[in-house]
């Protein structure tokens, strides 16, 4: 299992959604398929492409950059961010 | 059964509702305003769907992407999808729902990069009406100031496999079955600052409008002047004259007179974009555009530096019908009479991008 954190500003979008989420799976697409299966639409929210997460939605596995591709281990930490941006 | 009059107002910084008595229209201290709704996300259009009862907003958040809300209790809850609205992987990215437009039980989305989408589902997925996006002149289509934005939809009152769209800055586009085919439709429409002021497309179109009860004669409010059309959009006549400016960007139609239209002229777009003289008003015509005049009492005459974007005006079907304007910088005018007079209903909004009305059960 790994740890999922969220942002607030992701949560808010999906009634029931929480801040910290654990989730099984091998790398960060996997995670957030499962996120996308408890909460549909979530998916979507994060990412551009199917290969590709939007432009300004940041994920770090363990304190480390990290694309869809990243794997994640059983104990990781994963942190899901928007980028500081906007006005 | 207690009606309610709504003004819906579309904010670069989420939705928000001024809900009020229609008796009460004129008195703006009997308003209440609620929001911002839809998570602060910068909205570019926020209606009602008379035929559902849905409250809609189609925008687009710099992180999360594009999306069309609902709410079916009149605000209080929402869900929201973008779910089929994609290009694919290999096309461009989505950036944002300009315009959302029921057509019976179908709810279409006019998008950024421009394109159109539509959803039989009230929403929940969303499908590319790909012809418009195959049309052959797609190669060459341009961007506006304000992006390459699918900003008007709207179909024959009779026939839903008529449609138009606008997009800006590349013009007008109909088709006549269900959209599977489209024609660019700008014969007539200039585009200054062209070696050819007339091509087949590249028109920036800033809103169009079907006239009441005369779906074939359309108006249009042009980054380079205002026209009217009489045979669907195949050919336009421009209606400049008597205008403060050829440069603005709402129009709105009289609801039943085929010849009135309400516009906002600003000064122009390398002049500020800022009303004439910075004195506000809004323009008549009721002769389909060989005359205007302006209506301006209650309305600042002075040092009023505002600008009025392309979904920003609206008008409510009460008799007589209201109208509501709102500015970039964050204000909102009404008018219980047609325009007659105005009254300012709320100071200090965000920037106003989509004013739109609904009458509803309380």
């Amino acid at each position: 299992m790994a740890v999922v954190v969220l942002p607030r500003s992701l949560t808010v979008l999906f009634p029931g959604a929480e801040r910290r989420v654990e989730a099984e799976g091998r790398t960060v697409t996997q995670l957030i398929d499962v996120l996308d299966r408890r909460w549909p639409g979530v998916r979507d929210r994060l990412c551009q492409r199917s290969d590709a997460l939007r432009e300004f939605i940041n994920v770090y596995v363990d304190g480390q950059p990290a694309d869809l591709a990243t794997p994640v281990a059983p104990g990781s930490v994963v942190h899901i961010l928007p980028a500081v941006a906007g006005g | 059964m207690t009606r309610q009059l709504l003004v819906l107002i579309g904010t670069r910084k989420g939705a928000f509702i001024l809900s009020g008595s229609p008796a009460g229209r004129d008195d703006a201290a009997g308003w209440r305003l609620s929001g911002p709704l839809c998570e602060g996300w910068p909205i570019n259009h926020f209606r009602h769907d008379p035929a559902s009862g849905a409250l809609l907003a189609g925008g687009g958040s710099p992180w999360y992407g594009a999306a069309v809300w609902r709410s079916d209790d009149l605000g209080t809850s929402w869900t929201h999808s973008s779910q089929g609205m994609t290009y694919g992987d290999d096309g461009p990215a989505m950036r944002s729902v300009w315009h959302v437009e029921p057509v019976g039980d179908v709810l279409y989305a006019g998008v950024e990069p421009a394109g159109l989408f539509k959803s039989i589902d009230g929403g929940a997925t969303w499908a590319h009406v790909e012809g418009l996006t195959n049309h052959p002149s797609r190669p060459s289509w341009q961007p506006g100031n304000g992006g390459l934005i699918c900003h008007t939809v709207f179909a024959h009152p009779s026939d839903a496999n008529r449609m138009w769209v606008a997009i800006s800055a590349v013009g007008c586009f109909a088709t006549e079955d269900g959209g599977r085919t489209w024609e660019a439709r700008n014969q007539g429409v200039r585009v200054d600052g062209l070696p050819d002021p007339y091509p087949e497309t590249g028109q920036c179109v800033h809103k169009m409008v079907a006239a009441a009860g005369q779906p074939d004669r359309l108006y249009q409010q042009n980054h380079c002047g205002t026209y009217r059309s009489d045979d669907a959009g195949r050919t336009w006549i421009c209606l400049d004259e008597g205008l403060p400016s050829t440069f603005g960007f709402p129009i709105v139609a009289h609801p039943s007179d085929p010849d009135t239209v309400f516009t906002i002229p600003l000064n122009g777009d390398d002049r500020g974009r800022y009303v004439p003289e910075a004195k506000l008003a809004v323009w008549r015509t009721t002769d389909q555009g060989s005359h205007w005049s302006s209506l301006r009492e209650g309305l600042p005459s002075s040092d009023a530096f505002v600008g009025v974007l392309r979904e920003s005006m609206a008008r409510d079907d009460l008799q007589p019908f209201g109208l509501y304007f709102g500015t970039s910088t964050g204000q909102l005018f009404a008018s219980a009479d047609e325009g007659g007079s105005w009254r300012r209903m709320a100071d200090l909004l965000p920037p106003i991008t989509s004013v739109e009305t609904a009458l509803v059960d309380a």
